[in-house]
Formats: structure tokens, sequence, C-alpha cells
């Protein structure tokens, strides 16, 4: 078992009363359907080490994941975000963007699912993903600090250089097929291409507007722009 | 308070989202069983090329020079440890300290390629290449660079790497070195100045292509969503 460096101290539930009392054996990859996993996770005898014993259940989890198992998936990435916040927060990220870091960490986690070895520490692959999502804000916040300044009134007074009104004549008539075909989206997908494309609003102000998370926005849009191109293409 | 549940709520809507529809995965197979599988695609292509190139002429040379066999050994070794550290890379959970794997191979090639250079200059009656020789160099080393390339950032972004430039840096290295080793079946005689500086200059393409248009490539890995 590697040694993480958290301080456990601050995040008292972490590895809560609901996570140190099962001791999840490790199985062979593709040993057991994701939602049999599940079950008998549930099911294993007490463990003395609490971390341990949750551990082994992450990874359990993360295996049912890799199956399918949609429901071992949501706990999991519940089960993650209180050691993401508490790494985001020992890198010194500042309190109104742990979020941030905590749907990157959920989202890389989404995107790597498969590259997740079941023999190796759950706990630890995670630790090192979160350490680097955190760096990575943090980085990139102060870029953005150093390269942007909040003016609206300037934002708003700029001529847009590149503007060509005979273009938006040609447009018009695209314009239609696309409405219809973003019409067919399901609602969180019609939503984000609603806000983010057609709105043309950032996204920290999307999310505001829809109380949805970023990463939430992020994943729709994705959704839904392979879903569009399938569809103008077939309609073509 | 309410800031509070607004990024739980936008966090719990998240998971919802993720876990939705979720399709499963198959495993990856461990960095260097991956490795291995590129590597086979190379030693296939080299069987291939060593019925076709001039294996009297590349044992002649290597028996007559026995020091270049370490120029050799150097460029199979980068090619295969870059391998291994371009698949360690690919993982989200990798030190960067992998990158520097292939480094010690690689100062062997450098290193011995200096030396059959200058060979050239201080051992008369030695062949020496020509520039379209060095062309024909340039051209061979890129050419078979490339498919590689591509296959190994095929096989990388089946990965989600977090440190997208640098795996693909050391896939363009891997992807280099593997060319110029198989270089060797079509070029039996040492690197002169010019010719070793259109080696290095051909490497140099290949590493920095990877740099560039890989490394984006494999940042825009969205493959498992």
């Amino acid at each position: 078992m590697m040694a993480i460096s958290i301080d456990f101290a601050s995040e008292g539930t972490i590895f809560g009363p609901d996570l140190a009392c099962f001791h999840g054996r490790r199985r062979g990859p593709n040993s057991i359907a994701g939602a049999e996993i599940t079950r008998q996770v549930m099911t294993k005898i007490v463990s003395d080490d609490p971390a341990a014993g949750a551990d082994r259940r992450w990874s359990a989890l993360m295996v049912a994941a890799q199956a399918g198992d949609g429901a071992a998936y949501q706990a999991l990435l519940r089960d993650c975000i209180p050691l993401i916040k508490a790494i985001a927060r020992r890198r010194g990220v500042v309190a109104d963007r742990i979020d941030d870091v905590v749907q990157d960490v959920l989202l890389t986690i989404h995107r790597a699912r498969q590259a997740y070895d079941p023999d190796r520490s759950f706990t630890a692959w995670l630790s090192v993903i979160a350490d680097r999502r955190a760096i990575d804000l943090i980085r990139r916040t102060r870029r953005q600090a150093q390269r942007e300044v909040y003016a609206p009134l300037a934002f708003e007074n700029h001529v847009d250089e590149a503007a060509n009104p005979s273009r938006s004549i040609a447009v018009v008539g695209m314009r239609g097929v696309v409405t219809r075909a973003v019409e067919t989206l399901p609602a969180r997908q019609r939503e984000a291409v609603q806000r983010l494309v057609l709105e043309e609003r950032s996204l920290p102000d999307a999310a505001a507007v829809t109380r949805r998370s970023k990463g939430s926005l992020k994943v729709n849009l994705h959704r839904a722009l392979k879903a569009l191109r399938d569809r103008i293409e077939s309609w073509e | 308070m309410s800031t509070s549940s607004n990024s739980d709520s936008a966090n719990e809507l998240l998971i919802h989202d993720l876990a939705t529809d979720l399709v499963p995965v198959r495993r990856l197979r461990p960095p260097s069983m991956r490795a291995l599988t590129w590597l086979a695609v190379v030693a296939a292509v080299a069987i291939m090329l060593a019925v076709i190139g001039d294996l009297s002429a590349l044992g002649h040379r290597l028996s007559a020079a026995p020091d270049m066999w370490l120029s050799v050994t150097g460029s199979t070794l980068t090619a295969i440890l870059a391998a291994i550290a371009a698949f360690q890379l690919s993982l989200p959970d990798t030190r960067r300290i992998w990158a520097l794997l292939p480094l010690p191979a690689a100062l062997l090639w450098i290193v011995a390629s200096g030396v059959g250079c200058l060979r050239t200059w201080f051992v008369p009656g030695t062949h020496a290449a020509d520039l379209s020789e060095a062309r024909d160099c340039l051209i061979f080393i890129v050419g078979l660079a490339v498919p590689l390339s591509a296959l190994l950032i095929i096989m990388l972004r089946r990965a989600y790497t977090l440190q997208p430039k640098l795996t693909a840096l050391i896939a363009g290295l891997a992807s280099a070195a593997a060319a110029a080793t198989l270089l060797n079946f079509f070029h039996p005689f040492d690197a002169a100045a010019t010719d070793l500086a259109v080696h290095v200059f051909a490497v140099a393409i290949v590493i920095g292509a990877n740099w560039g248009f890989n490394g984006r490539l494999l940042a825009t890995n969205f493959s498992t969503q």
C-alpha cells in the first residue's frame, strides 16, 4: 500500500465509518460482472486498517465502473470528492476554485478509467491525478491573471474588424437546419448548446445561469456536437 | 452556505451525467506489454527490410569496425526504452521522470555515431556518404518514422496522458530511433559529418513534429467519452 501524505485530520469524513468497515479483496481483471462486484464489496469482512479497507473498496468500485456499472461509478465519484478537495487545499488552490479542481479530476477519472490497473492502489492513482489537476489550475489561474484584465466597457466598445454583414445571408439557410437538429437533442445537451454556442456565453457564465457545473456543461456540449454532426450529415 | 450547496449540486450533476449511459471499457494492458506490441511491429518491418537490405555489407561493416555495434545498440536501445517510457507517460498517474529512461541509450547512440564520424576524417580510404546519399538517409528516416509515429500515437491515445507534449516527444524519439536503426540495413558505412548532421536533422524533425502535432492530438483525447 503506497503511503499518501494527505492531511486526513482535516478531512475527517474521507474514510468515514461507512467506508472504513469494508475490506474488499482484489480480484483479477474481468473476473466478476460490475453489479455483482458492488454487491460483494458491500458484504466484505471488517478491516483493521480503515484506509486500506477504503482503498480496496474504491478499487473494487472502479473495476465495476470499468465493467459499466453506473451505480458503483456514482458511489465511487462521490466518495472521491473529499480527498480531491483535501489535495487541492494542500496545494494552495483558493477556496472558490476548489470545485473546479474537483470537476476537472472527475472528468479525468472518467476519460482515464480504462487506464486504472486494479493491482495498484486507487487512492494513490487518484491522488496523483488530483495533485496534477490542482497544479494545472494554479498555473492556468496565474497565466490568466498575467494577460487578462477585467474591462467590460472596453470590451463592449471594441470594434469587430472581422464582421461581415453579407456572410449572415448565407448563414440564414444553414441556421434552419441547425435549429431543427438542436431541437432533437436531449434537454441537457440542448441547454449546453444554447448557452455556450448560440448565446456565446463563457463557461463560468453558462454554469452560473444553468446552475450546472462547468464539467457537466463541457460533457454535454461535447456529446451534443457529436450528435449534431451525425444528424446533419444524415440529413444531407 | 448557499454557495457550498450550489457547488455540491453542480458536482452531483456532473457525477450523474458521467454515470448516465456509462459504457464498459476494456482495461489497458500494462505499458511494457503495449510497448512490446509496437516493438513487434518494428521488428516485423525490420525483417521485411532485412530481406531487401544489403546484409552482407552490413555484416562486413560491423566486423571491420566493432565499435559500430555500439551505435546500432544505442539506437536500438533508445527505441525500446523510449517506447516503454512513452507508454508509461501515457498513463495519468505516471511520474515525469520516466522521460529520462531512454537518455543513457540515446547518449550511447550519439557518442558512438560521433566516433564513427571521426573515423571518416582520420582513417584513409573510409567511405563517406555524399550529399545524395545523405538526402536518401533523410527521406528514409522521416518516411519510416511517420507511420511508426502514427501507430504509436494511435496506441497511446487509448490511455489518457496528463503530459501530452512530453509523451509525444518521447514517442517521437522512439520512432526516430527505430527508423535510424533500420537505416543500417541500407547504410553500410560510417556517417560523415554532413551525413551525421542529416541524421540528427531527420531525428530532430521527427521529434519536433511529434512534439508539436501529436502533442495536440494526445491533449485532445476524448476517446472514452
